[in-house]
């Protein structure tokens, strides 16, 4: 018997670790040029497509006015000219602050407490309801009588009880429930140097604090009083390829009693006027107060919250720089090509035969080209969100249009949640790709589930009904990273995708979680079926 | 025993020979029927659920609001569209198919005569399917000519108009694919490059906020243009007349076909 000794190769193993793969496979990526021309596309796509929406927005003016140099909005010389600059708050946010306010000056620490028996709007029409959610009246301590100024409120409201606001953005709730004369409401807010902290109670006897809130710099004289407003009515109808909006003013009555002050009020008399430009109210129902034996009845409109962008919102011209990343779905198509190709140019080649037959554990090689593919549209996500915010702004700044300010950390989650939208995107391709093996039944799928919902909700193409549970369940979900400004609980606006406000219903990151989710999902559906099935 | 045909008559014949030839082809591939299915099921899908989700509003265009489902039934019909020239392609048959035929504008102009007859079939079915399930659905919705709105007829000039311009919008969508596909001859490409000019333009259009833009991209937009087709009410506010807007979707889709007919004679395959 002769033993048979099994051939072996004098040469002598190489190193076949997952790094060696993750080598294999970016050299792969990295020799394919046309892949890399893709990519390049997909930056320059998103810029362009960037570059292009501001030059054509900022056109909107009558010539081009010259920037007032750094931040802060651009103000157009003529009032006729482009939209009205925008109002700021006093940390810089966008605001509305307009009311009807009956008030003295307030030196010095000192408190003021009224109480409130009734709240009602003008007979509810068909288009129109009475008093809006937020509809609001109550006590109100300002630096100033200019817009914008820094303030503290303890208020009624139409539907959402008493609540403590202050500086446009901050809200806290009270005593919940609707105001009557059967159950009226007491509200006090007390001034101790910076500090101004609000108190409710039914009865004026026992009093519950609501909030106490620091305003930095409020000077010694202050202007407290009494004050009433009703925001807009906002219909939205969407219908296929367009969205209407309908605005309507609406206008707040309240009756205030047992008004009752401490500490120095130099003013004999109560001095009545609009913040912000006088408004008719609605006909019939002028802004205004009448006082009579200690009873104050005072009818305002408007609103004093953050603004919201958009054209639904009054505030047309004026968008914040997340709307210019529109371009990135041009640049995800270029992206989901690649990533497409990346996978299903190995089945075509038969290249997929030797992939698996130096590196036998499949698993391992659909990670290296989910690393890879994810680490290069992570960076063409980051280039093409940069470039596009540089040249945005830039553009913005040279023909005179101005941005609607969005603060910095939200600039930068716009930016990096881009580049790992487009990352994510592009790895939940290649799984696509991996399980249905053929280029055009992977690129439709994964443009079917990003892209089309996408396109379908910001064309108002479908109702926002339809709209809304689009941008909840499907991949396109993840476009929320690029929300520029929040949606407030205590503002009622159009929060639409559609109609150029870029609101999504889910939270940046929570959208973001359902790509990851889709992508998750369909690498492990890939990872099944490549060790199962026949290369 | 068969005389060779002499080279007049082989000329005569070519063109019903290359017809037969490319329908073969084109029916024996087992993604055409999936993908006509496809188209049909997704747009009465995405039209019924628009219907279904409607509210009565102000200025709705109900043919329009019925035949939503056409934007999204247009990406499938792109496919079969790229499908046709790229699969030939990507497995080097098309090597053969020029072989066999060699007049390269003929096999071209047979690929788009098939595409885009399956297209129009198929598009017939689900326009009707889709206004069949408006007719039903939106009565429901409060969408009643007690409310001042008209039941969705095709005896109606308007909605017939809708309803046939959508079909043709769709072939001319599946030619514009065609053509491109036979520039860009890869399929992952061409669907891309395709989608992009589809679904681009309407959301260029609805972003920018200059209102002069806006109309400009509107009426040079292949999707923008084509669909004032479907176009109802409010038709003399459109930048274009329906049929001129459906006739920029056609020079789009001629662009594209002359320049793959271009493209196919004068490269190598």
């Amino acid at each position: 018997m002769t033993t048979i000794t099994p051939y072996r190769s004098p040469v002598q193993d190489g190193p076949d670790g997952f790094p060696q793969l993750l080598h294999a496979e970016w050299t792969k990526f990295r020799t394919v040029r046309g892949w890399v021309i893709g990519m390049i596309v997909a930056i320059l796509v998103t810029a362009g497509l960037g570059l292009f929406l501001v030059a054509a927005s900022g056109n909107v003016s009558c010539g081009v006015s010259s920037t007032g140099g750094g931040s802060g909005p651009v103000r157009h010389g003529a009032a006729a000219c482009g939209p009205p600059p925008l109002l700021q708050g006093p940390a810089g946010e966008p605001v509305t602050d307009s009311f009807y306010f009956v008030r003295q000056p307030l030196t010095g620490n000192g408190s003021i407490t009224v109480r409130v028996t009734s709240l009602t709007g003008v007979p509810p029409g068909p288009m129109q309801p009475g008093l809006m959610p937020w509809s609001k009246a109550g006590i109100l301590i300002k630096q100033d009588l200019s817009q914008g100024s820094a303030y503290a409120a303890m208020m009624v409201t139409s539907g959402n009880g008493v609540r403590m606001q202050w500086n446009y953005t901050g809200d806290t709730p009270g005593l919940s429930g609707a105001v009557s004369a059967a159950s009226p409401r007491w509200l006090r807010l007390t001034r101790d140097s910076d500090t101004i902290t609000g108190y409710d109670s039914t009865d004026g006897a026992h009093w519950t604090q609501v909030g106490a809130v620091h305003l930095a710099g409020l000077p010694s004289a202050v202007q407290a009083g009494l004050f009433a407003t009703s925001p807009q009515y906002i219909a939205i109808s969407t219908s296929f390829g367009s969205g209407n909006v309908n605005n309507n003013q609406t206008v707040a009555t309240a009756v205030f009693d047992h008004v009752r002050r401490s500490g120095a009020w130099p003013a004999i008399t109560w001095t009545g006027g609009d913040i912000g430009p006088a408004t008719e109210g609605i006909q019939g129902f002028p802004q205004g107060y009448h006082q009579a034996a200690g009873r104050f009845t005072v009818t305002g409109s408007g609103d004093i919250a953050p603004a919201i962008p958009g054209p639904g919102n009054g505030n047309e011209g004026h968008e914040p720089i997340g709307f210019f990343l529109a371009g990135t779905v041009a640049g995800l198509i270029a992206v989901i090509v690649v990533a497409t190709m990346f996978m299903t140019a190995e089945y075509r080649r038969g290249l997929i035969r030797t992939t698996l037959a130096v590196s036998p554990v499949r698993g391992r090689v659909l990670a290296a080209k989910a690393i890879v593919i994810g680490s290069a549209a992570f960076v063409t996500g980051l280039a093409a969100a940069v470039g596009t915010v540089i040249v945005a702004t830039g553009e913005a700044h040279a023909s005179g249009y101005s941005l609607w300010p969005v603060p910095w950390p939200a600039e930068l989650r716009l930016i990096a949640g881009t580049a790992a939208l487009v990352a994510v995107a592009a790895v939940l391709t290649l799984a696509v790709a991996t399980m249905v093996r053929r280029s055009a039944a992977a690129v439709m799928l994964v443009i079917v589930a990003i892209v089309v919902p996408y396109f379908l909700t910001f064309t108002a193409a479908v109702p926002a009904v339809i709209g809304e549970w689009l941008l909840r369940i499907t991949p396109a979900a993840a476009f929320a990273v690029q929300q520029s400004t929040p949606r407030y609980h205590h503002v009622q606006a159009a929060y639409l995708p559609g109609l150029g406000d870029g609101f999504f219903p889910l939270a940046p990151w929570a959208g973001l979680a359902v790509l990851c989710g889709w992508a998750a999902l369909a690498l492990a559906g890939a990872a099944y079926l490549l060790r199962r099935r026949d290369a | 025993m068969s005389l060779p045909l002499s080279a007049g008559q082989r000329s005569h014949r070519a063109w019903p020979e290359t017809l037969h030839a490319e329908w073969t082809k084109l029916r024996t591939l087992a993604s055409t029927g999936w993908l006509l299915a496809g188209a049909v099921a997704l747009t009465v899908a995405v039209s019924t659920a628009a219907v279904a989700a409607a509210a009565v509003a102000p200025g709705v265009d109900l043919a329009k609001l019925s035949l939503t489902g056409i934007q999204a039934g247009q990406a499938v019909a792109v496919i079969l569209a790229v499908l046709a020239i790229s699969n030939e392609y990507s497995t080097g048959m098309i090597r053969v198919t020029l072989t066999a035929m060699p007049r390269r504008h003929t096999v071209l102009a047979a690929k788009a005569a098939l595409v885009g007859g399956l297209v129009l079939a198929a598009g017939a079915v689900t326009v009707l399917a889709s206004v069949l399930a408006g007719r039903l659905i939106l009565p429901e919705r409060g969408f009643t000519p007690a409310n001042g709105y008209q039941l969705l007829s095709l005896g109606n000039g308007p909605d017939l108009r809708a309803a046939c311009g959508s079909v043709l919008y769709l072939a001319l969508v599946a030619l514009l694919a065609l053509g491109i596909a036979a520039v860009v001859r890869d399929s992952a490409v061409a669907i891309g490059t395709v989608l992009a000019l589809l679904y681009l333009f309407p959301i260029a259009a609805a972003v920018v906020s200059n209102h002069h833009w806006q109309r400009h991209l509107e009426q040079i937009g292949p999707t923008t243009a084509g669909l004032y087709i479907q176009a109802t009410a409010g038709v003399h506010a459109l930048p274009l007349t329906p049929w001129q807007g459906l006739g920029v979707l056609a020079l789009w889709a001629m662009g594209a076909l002359i320049l793959g007919g271009l493209v196919l004679r004068f490269r190598d395959a």
